[in-house]
This record gives C-alpha cells, structure tokens and sequence, in this order.
C-alpha cells in the first residue's frame, strides 16, 4: 500500500523576461532555497530531487549533474525528466510517485528555463521528428494557431472570444507578484496586437520567460513537521495520443485534455468539475487553449468555451476562477511552467496565495499541456485522501 | 575588488554546428524515394484497423500491430487546418531565418486517414479555407526529403 503525499512547501522566482545576473544552476538555488525555507527544513532533509527543463532551450545536456550545487542534489538520488511544456507537471508527478512509493519521505520537485538564453521557436523545432515536422513546423506558436483555425471551424468561436481569455490571465497577473507580465490589456489591445502566426496574435500568447520553481513533497508519515496546512495530491494522470506534429487535428478536441481528467474525477468522485473543483490552475498557453479547454475538462459543452469566459465564471469570484496567477500567458519559463500551476494550487488551498487568494478552496485543479498535444493532471485538495491514487 | 563592476557577461555560441544523420527507416524511405523518384505518395495501411498512415510509420499505435502493405495515396487532398506564419525564428535545420511570411496547412491527401504538413501558396488568410482543394507541386531537383514538395497549390481560386 502506498503512501498519501502532500505539497509541504513551495518556492518559487520572480518570472522574468531575462536573468542575464545569474547561470542556470544559480536560478535554480533562489528557488530551492526559498522552498526549502518555505517548507522549515534544510537540504540535509531531503532524500530525493526530482528536476526538469528542456535541455535543447539551454544547450545545456546534463542538467541533473550539472547543477547538484544549486538544486541540492549532492550526494542524493536526482533525476531529470524533459516533457515539452508539461515538464513541470511531469516532474510533479514523478515526485508524487517516489513519495507515494514509500521508498521517500521528503522529496523536492524542480523545474526550471532560461528561454532567454536561445531562439525559443528555433529549439521547440528540435523536439520533433526531422523528417516529417522539422521542415515545415514553425514551433508552438504556429502548432496553437492551427488548433485555433480548426476550433473557430468546427465551433464557431471568435477571435475576439479568445481575446477575453488573453485579458482575463493579464488582469489576474496584477494580483501576482511574482508574474512576469504586468499589464492591463483591453479586448481592443488584443485584438488591434499584430499577428504572429494567424489567427493568433501577439497579445493571444505566452511570454518566453526566465523562472524557476521548487516545490517540496511529503509523505503523509512525517507531514505533522511542516508548518503549513498540507496541499494533499487527491489523484494525477497523464495521457499521450500522438508522435508527429501533423496528427493531433485528427481529433477534433483535445482528448488527451479530456482522457486525462476524466480519470481524476471518477477517481475522486468529481461529477460536476465546474461547481466542484474551486480554483484551477491551468496550462494555457494562448488564449484559444482558455475556451477549448474548457470544453475537454468537463466545465461546458462542447463549443461552450466562449459562452462560459464571457459569463465570468473563470474570472475572480466567479464559479471557478481559472488562473488566479496570471497562468502561461503572463509568465511561461517553460520547465517551471507546470509546477508553477502545481505550486499556486498548494498555495491556494493553504489559504496562502495573498491578493490573488480564491476564498475557501478545498479542491484545486492543475494541469500541464505539451508538443504532440498530451496532457497531465493533478487534483489537489485540503483533506488528506482516503489513499493513494496513481 | 577595487570597485563594483556591473557589467554581466554573455557567451555566444557562435557557428556551432552538430551534424547528425537520422534514420527514415524502411517505411519512411520507400515514402521518400517514391516522392523523389516518381513524384507519387504512398501511405502504409493496418491489418487490423485499416487505417492509412501519411508520413508512414511501422506500428499503429492503438493496435500495436506492426504494418507492412504500402498503399498508394492521391498527390491530391484537402485542408484540415491552416495558419500563416508572420513571426521570424532561426530555422534549426539551417540556422537561418526562416523567410516570413508563410502559409502553412494539415492536409489530408485523397486515400489517408492522418495528415501531414506542407506549405501553401498563399499568405492571405481571407484567402484561404478550411476543407479547401489542394495539389502538391513538386521541385525539379528533389533530394529524398518532404521539401522535394515545394508547395500544395490551392485548386479553387
């Protein structure tokens, strides 16, 4: 029987459009250190590190050894896991696994990017197949903008009903401190924003950022020594459909974002995600992904997505606000990007997550978003679990 | 020190190059010689599910059986999706800027059941369409690549 893991502590850097003051392993250490503060304990109380990036965005290939100084790593297990945009979750739920394995009590997940440091479009392109995508693909912002084509296709949606997305992650980044973008975006700037790839235009998109994250697990048996409330992980899931760029628009939804949660919700009881799930922290990339999405995580019917950004249910005070942080569209350091999500959702139900606070969260939703359209999923919540759920 | 310096240092990798040599495997290279040599599509079909695999691949992923009967598929299909790319990036392929702009499409030829990539003639997206015609045009010097296709021309204009 596995253990019951909880989030015990966090740390997280100011998100950044550049950190030219410090090297790769030294931006990693502001957040290890600050999470490891968080969390009331020193390096010595750790028994594993879990770290992430994509290494080609660097140019930097072993990461893991590479940066033991800073991560903390010296002299214990560490390993290193590189998933394309949710690598942030992935290394999340692979620390959730050795904590739930029992085989680890404290173990501190990390994930971290420089996007600076290199031609962000030029280094996605190297992630995928040379033969059949690299001649033709022009990287993720192109990649979303053919998925944005299809939705407004097959659903009717607007662009101007993705810009009510790009506006509503913009506002709620003002709350947060530690976002990269701090602006007030109107729906006119969105929409008056030159295009990068049509229909997707500059204000629609993700930053590139430089950030780190550190986020640290504990097993239900030595939970009692941290100070803060424990952020349980209720059940985790993760789901891959596709190889090659082209394969994905076969589906006309993004299953592997329905697939995935479908799991965690009839693993944990959820029937209706909307009103049940308080506070999601969502891998949205651009703002089409923020009415898409919706439909593939159960919150509306297919084609609803724009009906239910417009009602205010996902901003602030609304049913579920989405995003309290500001998400992807205001700071997207590509390796810390999903445990970011993974770490504001722990924040939320600690009641810790200051001016961007959702009152009264007990169940929070996190998820992670990468290449061929693949999908991971955390569910969070405020009372431990009846047991481990894999 | 004798005073605080403020100036933070960057190194620039330069004209690093790394060569590699990737493999397109049986399947992959009948695909490719067929297009270099005869100017012609082939997909590869499931024994179990029937479904046509364009780009070709040995395995299909929910049967999990391996495939082998190359089936003809139409230089000809239609769009499934298409953006027009505006933003400049290094292409990694040469270490260039990738010339901006360009459309791009999914297409599904004529006779398979997954799609692939490819470039299109036309950079008005108003011009374009979801579901439209279209027909490769192919280079007259061709290497064995997906760029011996040099666009797909729109058919209904």
């Amino acid at each position: 029987m596995g253990k019951r893991v909880a989030v015990v502590g966090v740390g997280m850097t100011k998100q950044r459009s550049s950190r030219p003051d410090v090297n790769g392993q030294e931006l990693i250490n502001e957040a290890v250190r600050a999470a490891l503060e968080d969390a009331g304990i020193s390096r010595r109380d750790i028994d594993a590190v879990v770290i992430g990036n994509m290494d080609h965005f660097e140019g930097i290939n072993y990461v893991d050894t590479w940066s033991v100084d800073g991560s903390g790593a010296l002299m214990k297990p560490i390993m290193k896991l590189t998933t394309g945009g949710t690598t942030g979750t992935t290394v999340a739920m692979a620390a959730y696994y050795h904590v739930a394995s029992g085989l680890f009590q404290r173990v501190l997940a990390i994930g971290w990017e420089k996007n600076s440091e290199s031609d962000t479009t030029g280094a996605i392109i190297t992630a995928f197949d040379p033969f059949w995508d690299r001649p033709i693909f022009a990287g993720a912002v192109a990649g979303l903008a053919l998925e944005a084509t299809q939705y407004m296709h097959l659903t009717g949606a607007t662009e101007e009903d993705a810009a009510y997305v790009a506006v509503r992650e913009r506002r709620h980044a003002l709350n947060n401190p530690y976002a990269h973008l701090h602006i007030n975006l109107t729906i006119e700037d969105v929409m008056n924003s030159p295009y990068l790839s049509w229909p997707v235009k500059m204000g629609d998109m993700c930053p590139r950022t430089d950030g780190a994250c550190a986020v640290v697990f504990a097993s239900e048996d030595v939970v009692d020594e941290f100070p803060h409330r424990p952020a349980w992980i209720l059940a985790v899931a993760d789901r891959h459909l596709w190889s090659y760029t082209s394969d994905p628009y076969v589906n006309q939804a993004l299953e592997t974002g329905g697939w995935a949660p479908k799991e965690v919700y009839d693993k944990v009881g959820i029937r209706d995600p909307l009103k049940e799930i308080d506070v999601a922290e969502l891998y949205l990339p651009y703002s089409f992904a923020g009415l898409r999405y919706m439909e593939s995580l159960g919150f509306c019917e297919r084609g609803g997505g724009p009906a239910l950004v417009r009602s205010g249910a996902t901003d602030m005070g609304g049913e579920c606000p989405v995003n309290p942080s500001g998400g992807v569209m205001s700071s997207n350091a590509i390796g810390a990007t999903g445990l970011l999500r993974v770490a504001e959702c722990a924040l939320q139900i600690q009641g810790r997550a200051g001016d961007r606070q959702v009152p009264d969260v007990e169940i929070a939703l996190a998820t992670g978003f990468g290449g061929c359209f693949w999908s991971d999923v955390l569910l969070m919540g405020g009372e431990m679990p009846e047991k481990p759920r894999g | 020190m004798a005073e605080e310096r403020k100036e933070l240092i960057k190194l620039e990798s330069g004209e690093a190059e790394q060569p590699f040599r990737w493999s397109a495997g049986v399947y992959g290279s009948r695909f490719l010689t067929e297009l270099r040599d005869n100017k012609r599509f082939v997909g590869v079909r499931c024994p179990r599910c029937g479904k046509v695999y364009v780009p070709p691949r040995n395995v299909c992923g929910p049967c999990f059986v391996e495939l082998t009967e190359l089936v003809p598929v139409s230089d000809e299909g239609e769009i499934v999706t298409f953006t027009v790319v505006g933003f400049g990036f290094v292409d990694p392929s040469t270490g260039k800027q990738k010339p901006v702009p360009y459309g791009y499409a999914v297409i599904k030829l004529d006779g398979a059941d997954t799609y692939i990539l490819h470039y299109l003639d036309e950079t008005d997206p108003q011009k374009i369409k979801v579901g439209a015609r279209v027909k490769a045009v192919f280079e007259e010097e061709r290497t064995g690549s997906m760029l011996d296709v040099r666009h797909f021309t729109l058919l209904d204009r």
